[in-house]
């Protein structure tokens, strides 16, 4: 009789009519590895948390054919599943007042098998367990190839963005970084100063000594530029010898002035390239936000634009800022300028 | 073809002869493919492609690279979960082989849009066993290479001593013999059911 138990269900435990433990099955021995269960009563053993039913025998068979939830008394303290046949007068199985229990791991199946080291022999052969642990490595495996792949694609994402707001010559931002930076700002309502930048005598430099020394020149600006600005000031290449800047948080148009003249006395310093001594200046075009009641992107860099027109019809190394009050001539050739220097696509 | 294949063509040829190469193999694929990493399946003959390159700059047949493919996907320390899930199979290499049956439905529990051919032991001799390994469409095509390297690492793995031999197609299917010289010939390696997930 206890050998057919043992085969179909390892898990199980006979009852004798006081609740001590007849026979356990193997698997459930093997759970208990400090002793012999045979003697032991069942409820010291394993604590019933539902149903509720008291301490006694007569409490335990009346749970008969109920879903059973148990917990091992001893560390590590398993969940498991179970349940009960009340054994009869006649039962070829036991004495009468006596119980038939077979226990499970249910989900705490992994952790017991890590705690008591169980094999596949442990198990019924018709028992699932082994698939549900093959299934959950599978999952494991799976979630982590996925999981692997997306971080890739996440990285793909993050480079390709940054690439897509970067100009690749000086490493600054682009055309694209300036409507994602300022229509934040103006959500926001932080106020700013965009300044439109050329520099002066570059097309000299390109002439004379050549377009690798130019590209020099740009990238020397450009480090220039972000040396002058502050960490949450933005610097953009437009293309060309094309720069905008936006200066966060910048108001007072004395401010401007100041910075303005610094930044243009900072690219007059000479740079040398290969031995050759490259003199630049710059014109700037300035506006500020604050200027408008309601600041619109279009519109301000159209100021800034004639700003910097007015700026060098009066000569090189200059700077003006917009005034509202006495504004410059809107000139058609300083709008179209920017309009032409858009990219239209794709960076390259 | 499940993107996981292409992948593990690409972590082979990188984990195997280092990244360079496979930087060689990339510059030749056909530049529409793109990255193989990006969770993309492709159709069967973007995987015959990939193989015929990676031939080319390994300078070797695509039948051997294939059964060191299969090799790799149960020795390499990177796929020691496929290793693993290999050997819930069955507690000797035999049980392994009858389990390979099992294989294809036990893949698309894991990964439901993987197929593999279909596999069974369809003669048994005393120790002799042939499988067959068959296609059940135009992505399971041509698994038998891979599959030789899977069951001499197996073997291994199980620590038995085996022969192996490819007996050609027939048909559809391919066809490996497989001799089982002794069971317990070396040290089989430790396999523990509870020592892989959650942990």
């Amino acid at each position: 009789m206890s050998a057919i138990f043992d085969t179909l269900c390892p898990m199980h435990a006979r009852l004798g009519a006081h609740g001590h433990i007849v026979h356990a099955g193997p698997t459930l021995q093997r759970i208990h590895p400090e002793g012999d269960l045979r003697g032991r009563r069942f409820l010291e053993l394993f604590e019933m948390r539902r149903p509720v039913t008291g301490q006694s025998m007569e409490a335990l068979r009346a749970a008969a054919g109920l879903p059973l939830r148990l917990r091992l008394r001893q560390p590590p303290g398993l969940a498991l599943k179970g349940v009960l046949v009340a054994l009869g007068p006649d039962s070829a199985v036991g004495p009468e007042g006596g119980a038939l229990v077979n226990l499970s791991f249910a989900i705490a199946l992994p952790d017991a098998v890590r705690a008591f080291d169980l094999t596949r022999a442990d198990f019924a052969a018709t028992d699932l367990a082994v698939e549900m642990l093959y299934l959950i490595e599978a999952k494991t495996m799976t979630m982590e190839a996925l999981h692997k792949a997306n971080l890739r694609l996440q990285g793909g994402k993050t480079e390709a963005e940054a690439k897509a707001f970067t100009d690749t010559l000086t490493g600054l931002g682009n055309r694209r970084l300036l409507d994602r930076v300022t229509s934040r700002m103006i959500a926001g309502e932080r106020d700013f100063a965009l300044m439109s930048l050329d520099l002066d005598f570059f097309k000299a430099v390109n002439d004379s000594l050549g377009h690798a020394a130019g590209d020099h020149v740009l990238r020397a600006a450009a480090q220039a530029m972000l040396e002058e600005t502050r960490s949450d000031d933005t610097v953009l290449r437009f293309g060309g010898d094309e720069f905008m800047l936006i200066l966060a948080g910048m108001t007072r148009r004395a401010e401007v002035d100041e910075f303005a003249r610094r930044l243009i006395a900072r690219l007059e310093v000479p740079i040398v390239y290969e031995g050759e001594t490259c003199r630049i200046s710059a014109s700037i075009g300035a506006v500020l936000s604050r200027d408008s009641d309601a600041p619109d992107i279009d519109a301000m860099m159209a100021k800034a634009d004639a700003a910097l027109y007015a700026a060098k019809q009066s000569g090189r190394g200059r700077h003006v800022l917009y005034d509202p009050k006495t504004p410059p001539v809107m000139h058609a050739k300083a709008t179209q300028r920017r309009a032409d220097t858009s990219p239209a696509g794709p960076p390259p | 073809m499940h993107w996981l294949v292409n992948r593990s063509v690409e972590r082979f040829v990188r984990d195997t002869y280092g990244r360079e190469t496979w930087v060689e193999v990339a510059r030749l694929l056909d530049p529409d493919i793109g990255a193989f990493d990006a969770m993309q399946g492709f159709d069967a003959s973007v995987t015959h492609h990939l193989m015929a390159v990676v031939a080319k700059i390994l300078e070797r047949p695509a039948r051997a690279i294939e059964e060191d493919i299969g090799t790799y996907l149960v020795t390499h320390p990177h796929n020691a979960p496929v290793r693993r899930l290999l050997r819930f199979g069955g507690d000797s290499f035999e049980d392994f082989l009858h389990s390979l049956e099992d294989l294809p439905d036990r893949a698309h529990l894991a990964l439901p849009g993987l197929d593999l051919p279909r596999l069974e032991v369809i003669a048994c001799r005393g120790s002799v066993f042939t499988l067959a390994v068959t296609p059940t469409g135009p992505d399971s095509v041509g698994f038998g290479s891979a599959f030789m390297g899977l069951l001499r690492a197996m073997a291994d793995d199980y620590g038995a001593l085996v022969t192996l031999e490819h007996k050609g197609q027939d048909g559809a299917r391919e066809l490996i013999e497989v001799e089982l010289l002794a069971q317990d010939h070396g040290e089989a390696r430790a396999f523990a059911l509870g020592a892989g997930a959650g942990q």
